[in-house]
């Protein structure tokens, strides 16, 4: 080498650390999407084709919406392709009655995105679960519609998961809220066997039952959210908090005679591990501390039961996870972790 | 196996240089000794433009009890004492520069005590060969030794703790150092346990070093087996001070405070031997083992190199700078610091040179996007804090809030930056909120 020329190249200065994980936003993103396909898979086989328009018609909006808002708001254009408005699309699809006129998913996708989200400052800023406000909106609009038209695919079975005809349009955790109101005990005592029996909770683990069009299958869910969880893109302290709290409040209510199912069927049914591992997971609208996570995971438990025993939805995992969200501020604002050498710290001052 | 909470596993990239042994550069024509390269006051200087010194000859004394003399590195004639670039430091300093004399020679106060001499040394007497050495800890924080082993009379302390852990990647100094010289390292941990009445000391190297581990486990078997050897696990950042008092002994330093006050003192295995060498041959600190590497520099190497020598000359006897170098890092990935020019000198504390290129998507500087709330920051941080709350705080300039979630407990390593996945600049937020605190504590100062 030529020491006699000075190397002048100029160097790219930036603040450490140097390093950098190729661990970014997008990858997340479509990681999760990669996980919710079995359950769009399982889908198409449960409720037909129909599912797949619901689905595909939900993403597009939300994409769109996205594009639209970044526009109007002068943000990068492509974060509408940054995987998480495709994973709001198919969210809020996932919890559609699969006969859902086409036009729900637009109007549910483009208030998740365009309200919840971007008016609040778009990726991370959202106070609500986008899916699950959208999912609420169209509660709120059009109950009918949002709460009936279960239906399988032909000769796939009963959507209630029992043989029994009183029952046979409504879904599991329906039947259970109807039981509430049947005065024939015999019919109860029916109803009620059908529904702990092993074929119903296969039914509710491999999903042949009615639902929303994500919900149903526990199998679809599960395995995909333990790798996620292992390859650590979700926390683990939610779904254990959420489903664990949820097992043992549903064992005491079952104890007591509260509820007529056990607590195994209501771990199956009702879109509880939709919500406890895709849904009650989203980032922006869960606290970042450990003790945090925790207080969230068990404060949706709780209210889930409170809500499925007692209140006068079905089920009770959108609402829950809905009113968790709006107190993570404070809750975040309440755990913070203990520093290392705090208390020792605390100790010599004394 | 032994570790802490939290930490990241960052790739190693030891192989660049860990199969180098170390080579001694010899001196360059030119070495610029910076008056500030510890932590504490500047010393000041007891020589003039147109002395002629040696290699070790005192050119600066300390001020004050937490600052540190700074001796020649190469026998020559100071040419002038100036303002100098400076690798940690963000305006240029004052720094005594010498040229380079026909031949280098030693001070000739350079010379072998006896084993009997040193066998009589009082701990007192240890402590000012320490200082008048100008020891600083070679770790990287260059905090006058001598002070660091004259803790206050009521710490007890109980535990010396070698730190050979070298968890920064590409580094490879520290590996070199205690397989090529264990001895000169165990002894050194002996002078220290003496000068702190201890009788024993323990020596942490990471998992990742299996050569080490075994020479100074012979070697201290052989030399003073009151050193015991402990493997800790490989992680990003095992050898911080505090991570490594958590992993081996279970303890927490108070936040605020400083390893003495839960009895424990901790010395890198560089400044060890560094003292060996001030006691055994009253060679005061003017050359240091730096790991130049990276895939940016043409011949990756453990080099012996005296202090002050300017990164250029490092450069030109490692073969070059590759045509596809961009980024020339004073130190180690994680928390060392990017430099401007190759004119920049090697100061006490610079433990490695790291060349970047643009070869791996791992060197790219992402770019940076909105929090997304993720928590992967709170889980890794070492210190169990929440950085995205801080970095916020610091954003909006909340500084009561960021001070009471900790924001002086962080030691900027660089855990949360690296995998933050929306590129958040955690740290840089983090420095700058604790430079808003700084100013504002100064200015109130200023009205009392």
């Amino acid at each position: 080498m030529n020491s006699e020329v000075k190397d002048t190249r100029k160097f790219l200065v930036t603040p450490s650390p140097h390093l950098k994980a190729p661990f970014n936003v997008k990858m997340v993103m479509y990681i999760v999407v990669i996980a919710l396909l079995p359950a769009l898979g399982g889908s198409i086989y449960f409720f037909g084709l129909r599912s797949l328009w619901l689905i595909l018609i939900s993403v597009a909006t939300a994409v769109l919406a996205e594009f639209l808002m970044n526009l109007a708001f002068k943000r990068s254009l492509e974060t509408c392709l940054d995987g998480s408005a495709i994973i709001t699309g198919m969210l809020l699809a996932y919890n559609l009655p699969p006969t859902a006129p086409l036009w729900m998913p637009v109007v549910g996708s483009a208030f998740a995105i365009i309200i919840v989200k971007a008016l609040f400052g778009g990726l991370g800023h959202n106070f609500l679960n986008p899916a699950l406000a959208g999912r609420a909106f169209l509660m709120i609009s059009w109950l009918g519609k949002m709460t009936s038209g279960w239906t399988l695919r032909e000769g796939l079975g009963t959507t209630s998961g029992i043989q029994v005809d009183a029952f046979t349009g409504a879904t599991p955790l329906g039947v259970v809220q109807k039981l509430k109101d049947v005065v024939d005990p015999n019919l109860t005592e029916t109803a009620r066997q059908a529904l702990n029996s092993p074929e119903t909770l296969k039914a509710l683990f491999f999903g042949k039952v009615g639902g929303c069009v994500g919900e149903t299958s526990v199998l679809l869910l599960l395995i995909p959210a333990i790798i996620l969880i292992a390859i650590r893109v979700i926390d683990w302290r939610i779904p254990l908090a959420y489903l664990g709290t949820v097992a043992l409040g549903t064992l005491i209510a079952w104890l007591f005679k509260a509820t007529p199912v056990t607590p195994i069927f209501h771990l199956l049914s009702g879109g509880l591990m939709l919500g406890a591992l895709f849904m009650a997971t989203d980032y922006a609208t869960t606290p970042v501390t450990p003790l945090g996570l925790w207080i969230f995971g068990i404060g949706c438990g709780v209210l889930t039961v409170l809500i499925r025993l007692w209140g006068g939805y079905p089920e009770g995992v959108s609402y829950s996870i809905l009113l968790m969200n709006v107190v993570t501020p404070f809750i975040d604002r309440y755990t913070r972790p203990r520093i290392l050498g705090e208390s020792a710290a605390k100790k010599e001052r004394k | 196996m032994i570790t802490f909470r939290g930490g990241i596993h960052p790739p190693e990239f030891k192989e660049l240089a860990e199969e180098k042994p170390i080579e001694t550069m010899p001196p360059p024509s030119k070495v610029v000794l910076s008056l500030s390269q510890h932590t504490g006051a500047p010393a000041k200087p007891v020589v003039a433009v147109g002395d002629e010194v040696k290699a070790g000859t005192l050119i600066a004394e300390p001020v004050g009890m937490i600052s540190a003399a700074v001796h020649s590195s190469i026998a020559g004639k100071v040419k002038g004492i100036e303002h100098w670039v400076h690798p940690v430091l963000p305006v240029p300093t004052k720094a005594v520069i010498i040229e380079a004399a026909e031949t280098d020679e030693l001070d000739p106060a350079i010379k072998p005590r006896s084993e009997r001499e040193i066998e009589n040394l009082t701990p007192e007497e240890i402590r000012n060969i320490v200082r008048d050495a100008g020891i600083v800890g070679l770790g990287g924080a260059a905090f006058p030794t001598s002070v660091k082993i004259t803790p206050p009379k009521d710490a007890a302390i109980d535990t010396l703790i070698i730190n050979g852990a070298e968890c920064e990647p590409f580094l490879t100094a520290d590996d070199r150092l205690m397989r090529e010289k264990p001895e000169g390292i165990i002894n050194g941990a002996r002078i220290l346990a003496k000068v702190l009445g201890l009788e024993r000391a323990c020596i942490a190297i990471e998992h990742n070093k299996p050569e080490a581990i075994r020479i100074v486990s012979e070697a201290a078997s052989k030399v003073w087996p009151a050193a015991e050897v402990l493997t800790v696990r490989t992680k990003y950042p095992q050898g911080a001070e505090k991570q490594l008092i958590s992993a081996i002994l279970g303890r927490e330093v108070p936040a605020g405070g400083l390893p003495f006050m839960v009895g424990v003192v901790v010395q890198n295995a560089g400044t060890a031997f560094a003292v060996y060498e001030a006691v055994a041959k009253r060679k005061p600190l003017y050359e240091r083992v730096v790991t130049v590497t990276g895939p940016g520099i043409a011949e990756p190497k453990n080099l012996l190199v005296r202090i002050g020598t300017l990164a250029a000359d490092v450069i030109e006897h490692c073969g070059g700078l590759t045509p596809s170098a961009t980024k020339f890092i004073s130190g180690g990935p994680m928390m060392g610091i990017a430099q401007s020019t190759l004119e920049v000198p090697i100061i006490k504390g610079t433990s490695g040179m790291l060349f970047l290129d643009s070869s791996k998507r791992l060197f790219a500087v992402a770019e940076e996007s909105s929090c997304i709330r993720c928590g992967h920051c709170v889980g890794i941080c070492p210190m169990k804090l929440v950085p995205a709350e801080i970095a916020r705080m610091a954003e909006y300039e909340k500084l009561e809030a960021a001070e009471r979630w900790g924001i002086a407990d962080c030691m900027e390593c660089g855990s949360c930056a690296f995998v933050c996945p929306s590129g958040r600049r955690l740290v840089q937020w983090i420095k700058y909120g604790k430079t808003l605190i700084f100013a504002e504590r100064s200015r109130k100062k200023e009205r009392k």
